[in-house]
């Protein structure tokens, strides 16, 4: 029973990357390339959810925190490049 | 043009603060668990680079007064020292040991000579980590 569950869970996993990586190939322009990055991160942590269920291994748990905290990170950066054209700015002289 | 980012600073100040207890277990962990120094060192650069985006440059250097070339220097001071140090007991370079200990508040813990080491890889994995970051970001265009 919940091998079927999580065998299912994969396959639509599966079916939602392929769709994130469409946009990520042929999205019009770089924001929608930069959300696509972002959801792609937010089902890779999911199917490390899925594959530590089906491993019986709490040991991945770390990875699903630390991936979060990487995609949002570099999805800040991202965008703030996007908006302002640098990542760290110098900041005013006092 | 001042542009507002209230949102993503005020959003910055709880959550680097998160990434860095995270960065503190993964580094304490390390000994039983997935861990150690390197991706603890990893994850307290990663908060202090969320904070570099988030404020500006000259802001952060005043918050965080730390010279990280220095502490480059001060992580490998420290692994190199954690070897001498085994040359007291006529043991041979970089032998480890490790003994229980009943501490306050703990109990009985473990405390292992490794951490030692362990914290000269940490702060040598933040020190060029944020080197590196820092030296990319300060070019003139």
């Amino acid at each position: 029973m919940v091998n079927t569950i999580l065998i299912l869970s994969y396959c639509f996993l599966i079916l939602s990357i392929l769709g994130t990586l469409y946009r990520l190939v042929k999205g019009p322009s770089a924001p929608d390339r930069v959300q696509a990055l972002d959801a792609l991160g937010i089902n890779i942590i999911s199917g490390i959810a899925i594959f530590s269920v089906s491993s019986r291994n709490t040991g991945f748990f770390e990875v699903i925190l630390l991936i979060g905290i990487l995609s949002f990170i570099g999805t800040i950066a991202f965008s703030r490049y996007i908006e302002r054209g640098v990542v760290i700015e110098r900041g005013q002289p006092k | 043009m001042k542009v507002n980012d209230v949102i993503l600073q005020t959003y910055t100040k709880a959550v680097a603060f998160i990434i860095l207890i995270f960065s503190l277990y993964l580094f304490l962990a390390g000994h039983n668990q997935p861990g150690g120094g390197f991706i603890g060192g990893l994850m307290t650069s990663a908060a202090l680079v969320l904070l570099y985006i988030a404020f500006d440059m000259k802001t952060v250097d005043n918050m965080i007064p730390i010279d990280f070339r220095k502490m480059v220097a001060l992580g490998l001071t420290i692994a190199v020292f954690t070897g001498f140090g085994s040359f007291i007991f006529q043991v041979p370079f970089l032998t480890h040991s490790f003994g229980y200990f009943r501490l306050p508040l703990l109990g009985e813990t473990e405390l292992a000579t490794a951490v030692m080491f362990d914290l000269g890889v940490y702060l040598t994995v933040v020190g060029g980590t944020m080197t590196i970051m820092l030296a990319i970001a300060e070019d003139d265009d």
